[in-house]
């Protein structure tokens, strides 16, 4: 590399530097920070539309943190009692907490103020619907596998945190449903055997409702959670930084590299318009859809309830599990253990969430896995992977359902006890049924690729055979699609333990060994093998005969018609 | 009256006059009562022909459930086939035929609102008919439930009463709320203020019945103008989304707000600078 590192033909001249490069110099001076930036900016990101979910969540609690930080300025924590007379006339002259008259005055009389509730409350349900279709798109393609599990229980905290923080702005204004919620946690919470009502009684600084929740509610929400959350933000952006981006597989994509753009400056561009794009999406929701008109509920009042009483979405299957439950309720000794809430709205989220955060674990565990992984995995290359989350997600989706019985009730025009009836046998049989079908539709799907390999695609040509057969015509696929669907990791089953080794030493835990075999069994039965090298080549070689037969066939063919069309002119030539 | 008193005075000294006399004392006594006390909904407007038209009516368009005298009809299982009319009042006939509930389409687990089978004089010969039977809520006389000049002290008022009593079942923009069973809780959305102060008189259906004892008129009025008043707001947070609660809203979070954003996740991931080629081969990976 003695030579000229450019193609240029005139020689280089020395310039003075730019402004902008003589504050870069004097950062670097003192902040060392070129070397850094040096490498971070020339990061490689892939480029796909599913790389941009967890993107959604991340801008969606910029907003949250900006409108948040604006509703702070005018919002009051406080349970203390006054009597309303701002400019909303269906309640002046009311008495209420200073939470929900400072959530009024926000509403009517702060400029600007209700929009930017609104724009809040609908970025915090996009903030837990985005992460919950990041983690989706995590699981399904196996993005969770070595050396990001780290990563993946890191995004259960922040999903799990995120709920509480939505909850707790839930409860914040001090209205009839803020308050109703409440209520029903402070329930939950008297449900726990032993001490519940110890906790409830320090929650709640007394007896619910006591003058204490809001305030306290209040730190949690703008101070303590969102620190947390910040903070594990950061650190799961910095593993992604770190152990560097999945991608799917494709020409020139393998296990070891990254393939994409740099980050500047085609994704910095990419991912900073993002933020505008969702902060617009928000802003829009928030101008255009009313979300908790909290001056139509009207202040809390215990003995008020209003129909259509639910949480936000992301709480709406705990609550649905607490609707179908039977109401179970032990009674010894003068104590009253109620089963019919603290099993659906303790005990289940509780499973749930563990399920959950130990799902990578669990599927290390049966596979025995211990590759690092860089390539994702298409959904239907994993088919008991895909079948158990479309079975969870069925579980908390007849759930969810469940949460809203009431309201399809009414709009549907249905019997709400049916709903209750049909959901409380389905939760159990639908996620089997789930489970079973997706496992299934994933095995065809590979048997598709498998076809798809050897035969080609179809082409839409009918070709009729010699003895009057009609068959599609089916031509080859392009090689960078025989790579993609061919670069698929070989099953790796392992053999079944015998009690005792060749030198008839007993083997540890052979039960549990044998336990684990037959479950990795399981979970690779079925696997349709992508086809080998030769069977490949043979189906190439097949096709390219095919292609020539065809290319013939077209070639007569066009020939036929050129004849006849001179035919026709020499007829006409005639007339 | 005069007729009376003169034949009175001629006979005055008549062996049965002291019988009379006490026998009209006790007449007049019974009927002013029944005049002029609380429970009475017997306007006296209503003529024996406007009686007798209702009667028929009745008889081709309710007594098949109802019973030939309103005195209902009881399954074989003992279930309540049409429930007995007498004392319902000539307010729950107007509610119920008025908003086009009765007659029923067919039996189910609540009468649905519908179109209106019967014109106004027909409605009220129907309502002075089951009047007739035993005396029950009169329809209530429009001055009880003009809300046009209700202050708005009255109006907050009316609002405490609202979610005190009305929220739970008609959800707290009165949108309309399930009952278990089939039954519901219907939207007060666009109901006249006469029905809603019928409804709140008779208890029709689920409904529990808020009497004069329990809600005076005046509170009642008040609830009215209450509605009237919310219902007259702009809609100041945008499109109102059926005003079903969160459950819409997360409804909406999903389909137009997550909707959207992957939207343009697709279109950006889609649209590189440089990515003629690329795309073309990621086209031909994926596809």
């Amino acid at each position: 590399m003695s030579t000229a590192t450019t193609n240029g033909k005139k020689a280089a001249q020395v310039h003075r530097p730019s402004k902008v490069g003589q504050l870069a110099t004097w950062v670097d001076d003192r902040t060392g920070i070129a070397g850094v930036a040096k490498k971070q900016v020339r990061k490689v990101f892939p480029d796909h539309w599913s790389f941009m979910l967890g993107e959604i969540a991340l801008w969606s609690f910029v907003v949250l943190l900006l409108t948040g930080t604006f509703l702070t300025l005018w919002f009051k924590p406080s349970m203390g009692e006054v009597v309303y007379n701002g400019s909303y006339d269906q309640l002046r002259g009311v008495s209420m907490s200073e939470a929900y008259a400072s959530a009024l005055h926000l509403s009517f009389d702060v400029r600007g103020g209700l929009l930017m509730r609104q724009i809040h409350h609908w970025a915090a349900m996009l903030f837990i619907a985005a992460m919950f279709v990041h983690m989706m798109r995590i699981y399904f393609t196996g993005a969770f596998r070595k050396p990001r599990e780290l990563n993946w229980v890191i995004g259960c905290l922040l999903l799990l945190l995120g709920s509480l923080e939505g909850f707790t702005g839930y409860s914040l204004p001090d209205d009839l449903l803020s308050g109703t919620g409440l209520r029903a946690a402070g329930g939950f919470i008297l449900a726990i055997p032993v001490v519940g009502t110890y906790i409830s009684f320090f929650l709640f600084g007394g007896e619910f409702p006591g003058d204490a929740i809001i305030p306290r509610l209040y730190t949690a929400h703008v101070l303590l959670i969102p620190a947390v959350l910040l903070a594990l933000i950061g650190l799961h952006m910095l593993l992604l930084v770190y152990q560097k981006h999945t991608q799917y597989a494709g020409p020139g994509r393998t296990n070891d590299n990254v393939v994409g753009y740099p980050m500047m400056p085609v994704y910095a561009a990419k991912a900073g318009g993002f933020f505008f794009i969702v902060f617009g999406v928000s802003a829009l929701m928030g101008g255009l859809m009313s979300i908790n008109p909290v001056w139509r509920y009207g202040p809390y009042d215990p003995s008020q309830v209003t129909a259509g009483s639910q949480p936000d979405w992301y709480m709406g299957w705990p609550d649905g599990a607490l609707r179908i439950m039977p109401g179970w309720e032990t009674h010894a000794f003068g104590f009253t253990l109620s089963w019919n809430i603290f099993l659906p709205i303790i005990v289940l989220p509780g499973l749930m969430f563990t399920i959950l955060l130990m799902l990578p674990f669990i599927e290390n565990w049966i596979t025995g896995d211990k590759r690092d992984h860089h390539l994702l995995q298409r959904p239907r290359n994993a088919p008991t992977r895909t079948a158990t989350m479309v079975a969870l997600m069925t579980f908390i989706g007849l759930l969810w359902a469940a949460g809203g019985n009431d309201i399809m009730a009414i709009k549907f025009n249905l019997n709400l006890n049916y709903i209750t009836y049909f959901i409380r046998v389905m939760v159990f049989v639908g996620p089997v049924v789930a489970f079973l079908i997706t496992r299934r539709w994933c095995i065809s799907l590979q048997r598709a690729d498998r076809d798809r390999l050897l035969h080609g695609y179809e082409s839409g040509v009918i070709m009729r055979s010699p003895e009057g057969a009609y068959a599609e015509k089916h031509l080859p696929i392009s090689t960078g699609e025989t790579f993609a669907l061919t670069s698929r990791e070989h099953d790796d089953i392992p053999a079944m333990p015998s009690d005792a080794d060749e030198n008839g030493v007993a083997n540890h835990k052979v039960w549990l060994t044998r336990l684990r075999v037959r479950l990795a069994r399981f979970w690779y039965s079925g696997n349709i093998e992508t086809p080998s090298r030769e069977e490949l080549e043979a189906a190439r070689h097949h096709a390219d005969d095919e292609l020539a037969e065809q290319e013939l066939a077209e070639y007569h063919d066009s020939h036929v018609q050129h004849d006849r069309h001179g035919i026709e002119t020499g007829e006409v030539g005639k007339h | 009256m005069r007729l009376l008193t003169a034949r009175l005075s001629t006979k005055r000294r008549s062996p049965i006059a002291g019988l009379v006399v006490v026998l009209l004392g006790l007449l007049l006594t019974g009927g002013g009562y029944a005049l002029l006390s609380p429970a009475s909904a017997q306007s006296g407007t209503a003529s024996q022909s406007t009686v007798q038209q209702g009667r028929q009516l009745f008889l081709v368009g309710c007594s098949s459930c109802h019973g030939e005298h309103g005195e209902g009809i009881v399954t074989k299982r003992g279930t309540q086939y049409g429930p007995p009319l007498a004392g319902v009042g000539a307010a729950a006939v107007d509610f119920q035929v008025g908003t086009g509930r009765m007659p029923m389409a067919r039996p189910g687990a609540q009468a649905q609102k519908k179109k209106v089978l019967y014109n106004d004089q027909e409605i009220s010969a129907l309502a002075a008919y089951v009047a007739s039977l035993a005396p029950g809520p009169a329809i209530p006389d429009p001055s009880t439930y003009n809300t046009t000049n209700v202050d708005t002290q009255s109006i907050v008022r009316g609002g405490e009463f609202f979610r005190t009593n009305c929220t739970a079942c008609h959800n707290f923009a009165a949108a309309g709320g399930a009952l278990p069973g089939g039954k519901y809780a219907p939207s007060l959305h666009g109901v006249s203020n006469k029905h809603i102060y019928e409804a709140l008189l008779t208890g029709p259906q689920q409904m529990p019945v808020f009497s004069d004892g329990v809600l005076q008129p005046s509170e009642k009025r008040d609830i009215i103008a209450y509605l009237n008043s919310v219902m007259a707001n702009p809609d100041y947070g945008g499109a109102e989304l059926g005003s079903a609660g969160p459950v819409s809203e997360g409804l909406f979070a999903w389909l137009i707000g997550i909707g959207a954003c992957v939207g343009f996740a697709i279109w950006i991931a889609s649209h590189s600078t440089r990515s003629t080629r690329s795309t073309r081969s990621r086209k031909g990976a994926s596809a």
